[in-house]
């Protein structure tokens, strides 16, 4: 995938005929032609025509883990925005605490940051996550930042080389949410340092060898990459 | 309207020197804004726009939500001092049926069905005004909303033809505008030529209006090929590796 | 409404007692300023300025008008400011809030206040006809410290506009004939001239969380901020206009930093202002 061509495409680009290929992700069929609906990269598996999103809001999938930023406390559950069009809705059953009704301020406030699993997302868009899986729970000290949700794969990195690259030289507890918020623990400095990456890794997502760039970055001293 | 200003003179030029069925200049830049989800930066002649876009996002109040479908609220604005006479700053009643008509003709290219109970917030904001905001507001609308990411059928475009002393021309300047016939601002979807708004002022007959509507879809296409460029030229740039 | 996690406060909290902030930047030091004058051919003089991410758009319209009673040879001003939803996703459409009133109050102000535009060169006819200057300004990418970026944009459209004698040539002929004063104002400004002006105070603005104190906040530094001051000064290092804002206090000693430190910063945005406007 890294040294094959990146073809960007728009909405309304015609991608190929409805005959012969089926039409995935990000695209439309009209009288039998396969069209972009979206901003986004081409990528054609098995006989499917996909688009990949370059920009756009987090599509939530069941079963992606997310950080959410809780909105509302409310009597059995919380509203938690997690970047999506829609918040999620958190109920007292999925976390691994017993809440008394009416007591859900006591464990989650507005303004809270919790690690979540997407639990349900139903034919009317509804949202509704879980802390019920390992390693879930309220975040606690670090920092959260922010990437584009479509270059999330991009900073995981093929088999989570960069991500790995970022935790080695910087020593960080690093977590991606697959809604684009990323949760960074350690050192102020190293913080800084994480960011900095990130941000270099949004501005050149679609470049080749950013790797390798990126490595020699993270060598580097925090108050020379500044 | 009556004036002494002749606006074509005998060999089919107009004011500005350009031929019957020429644009004005065109300028798109793509991803201009920091906050705004998508946005863009259009200069068409003398008009100078600036569009953004926020959402899909819960509509509010929620009263306003459709339950099967995402709402579009498209707002144009002049400023202040996009006129020759400053314009008291907030909405009047003509930039309120021009957000109307543009909201309407974006929801036409828009999967809307994708985001039910949202809303797609789509700013215009005219920072100088020469004859013909309102389409070069929705094209820039357009670009803003590709450049958000937003599920579209189109990339929708906008252009206008009139007529002047008698001719059909294509996208009417100021004086072609203030002392015209007659003014034609139409909007496409140009992957399916279907018209997405249209609005008309002045007096056509079926013949000229036949041509001018030719007329302003040419234009339209041309363009739509402005704004293609533009997106693909912000998003193509991979930086080179040293 | 977008929402700020406690943790963000938390972690610029803890930066601010090393004496960093989250951007790299040093407390007294603003960010990128840029500034671009004449975009516009409609408004009389026009700006647009970037602090940061932050992105402010100023016009100038200068049109004929009749002064006040109180002031019958005084030219008028007045300053208007939108927060367009452009700008924000939090800004709402609609009339003008609290927020946006009093951006426009401080920066009209700033430029009343210090006298900068020279008014009382702005008459064509006592009593009669003065010319009024429209300040409007259009926020359209909001990433903190709006009064510095919004009062700098202000004072570049103000150096970049012009008397638009050679529009209003037909009212100001309408007028020369009625009034023998204007004829003679026509004769000794025959076509367009820069707006009189007077030396410029520049605003800057600090803010105060977990007792330490830095100017030019960018958003997330404003959004946890407990106390803010602006303050403008002008090219002696004189203050000419204050405001304090948000429910936190300042020690007698921290506004003499602040002030201290907008002299420092006010020397280096008059030059950039200066630069920009080939002055």
């Amino acid at each position: 995938m890294s040294q094959e061509k990146r073809e960007i495409v728009i909405p309304s680009q015609l991608l190929g005929d409805a005959e012969g290929n089926k039409a995935g992700r990000g695209t439309f069929i009209e009288n039998g032609k396969i069209y972009s609906e979206m901003l986004g990269i081409l990528s054609k598996r098995s006989n499917y025509i996909n688009v990949i999103p370059l920009k756009g809001r987090y599509d939530a999938i069941e079963g992606d883990f997310v950080i959410g930023i809780v909105r509302e406390a409310m009597a059995s559950s919380w509203l938690v925005d997690i970047n999506a069009p829609y918040p999620a809705l958190l109920h007292v059953n999925e976390v691994p605490w017993d809440v008394d009704f009416g007591e859900t301020e006591k464990y989650l406030n507005h303004g809270d940051s919790v690690m979540a699993k997407i639990l349900e997302v139903n034919v009317e868009k509804k949202l509704q996550i879980t802390l019920k899986d390992r390693n879930l729970y309220k975040i606690r000290g670090g920092h959260i930042t922010y990437i584009e949700p479509s270059k999330v794969p991009r900073l995981i990195g093929k088999k989570g080389s960069m991500i790995s690259l970022l935790k080695k030289y910087t020593r960080c507890r690093i977590f991606v949410g697959q809604n684009g918020r990323i949760w960074i623990d350690g050192d102020e400095d190293d913080i800084a340092k994480v960011i900095y990456a990130i941000r270099k890794i949004e501005e050149e997502s679609l470049a080749f060898g950013l790797t390798n760039r990126i490595e020699e970055l993270l060598k580097k001293d925090i108050k020379d990459v500044q | 309207m009556e004036s002494d200003i002749k606006l074509i003179d005998d060999n089919g030029k107009r004011l500005d020197g350009r031929a019957p069925d020429e644009l004005r200049k065109i300028k798109i830049e793509v991803g201009v804004l920091h906050r705004a989800e998508g946005s863009c930066y259009l200069e068409w002649g003398e008009n100078k726009v600036m569009a953004a876009v926020y959402g899909p996002r819960e509509a509010l109040p929620r009263h306003t939500q459709n339950p099967l479908r995402a709402i579009v609220n498209a707002r144009y604005n002049m400023a202040a001092f996009s006129v020759d006479d400053r314009k008291r700053p907030g909405p009047d009643r003509r930039s309120r049926e021009i957000s109307k008509v543009i909201s309407e003709a974006l929801e036409k290219v828009i999967l809307l069905e994708k985001f039910p109970r949202a809303s797609i917030d789509v700013n215009i904001e005219v920072l100088n005004a020469e004859a013909g905001t309102r389409c070069a507001g929705l094209t820039a609308a357009g670009v803003a909303l590709a450049d958000a990411g937003i599920p579209l059928k189109d990339i929708p475009v906008a252009c206008a033809a009139g007529k002047i002393d008698g001719h059909v021309v294509l996208d009417l300047g100021k004086e072609e505008d203030n002392f015209g016939d007659a003014d034609l601002p139409v909007a496409i979807s140009p992957r399916t030529n279907e018209i997405l708004l249209l609005q008309m002022d002045g007096h056509l007959t079926v013949e000229e209006f036949d041509k001018a509507l030719e007329m302003a879809i040419n234009g339209c296409h041309i363009a739509s090929d402005i704004q293609k460029k533009a997106i693909m030229d912000k998003y193509q740039s991979a930086p080179e590796v040293k | 409404m977008t929402i700020t996690p406690s943790i963000k406060r938390d972690y610029l909290s803890k930066l601010a007692e090393q004496g960093k902030r989250a951007d790299g930047r040093t407390f007294n030091e603003f960010r990128k300023i840029e500034i671009e004058t004449g975009l516009f051919s409609k408004a009389e003089g026009s700006a647009r300025v970037k602090i940061g991410n932050t992105q402010v758009v100023a016009g100038i319209k200068i049109l004929i008008g009749t002064p006040y009673p109180d002031t019958p040879e005084s030219g008028v001003m007045t300053t208007a400011a939108e927060l367009i939803p452009m700008a924000s996703p939090d800004f709402e459409a609609g009339p003008p809030r609290e927020k946006a009133i009093e951006l426009a109050r401080v920066v009209d102000r700033g430029i009343r206040e210090s006298k900068i535009i020279e008014v009382d060169k702005l008459c064509l006819e006592p009593g009669e006809a003065i010319w009024m200057v429209f300040i409007d300004i259009h926020i359209i990418d909001f990433d903190g410290n709006l009064f510095d970026t919004s009062s700098l944009a202000a004072l570049a459209a103000l150096h970049n506009a012009v008397i638009p004698i050679e529009r209003l040539r037909p009212d100001l002929e309408k007028l020369q004939e009625k009034f023998p004063s204007v004829k003679k104002y026509l004769e000794e400004h025959p076509t367009d001239y820069p707006l009189p002006l007077q030396e410029p105070p520049i605003s800057c603005t600090s803010v105060k969380y977990n007792n330490a104190i830095m100017i030019d906040p960018a958003l997330d530094e404003e959004e946890i901020a407990e106390a803010r001051l602006t303050v403008a000064t002008d090219k002696n290092g004189d203050i000419r206009a204050m405001q304090k804002g948000l429910n936190g206090s300042f020690t007698v000693e921290e506004i003499k930093k602040v002030i201290k430190d907008s002299i420092d910063n006010g020397i280096k945005i008059r030059e950039e202002l200066y630069k920009s406007v080939g002055k």
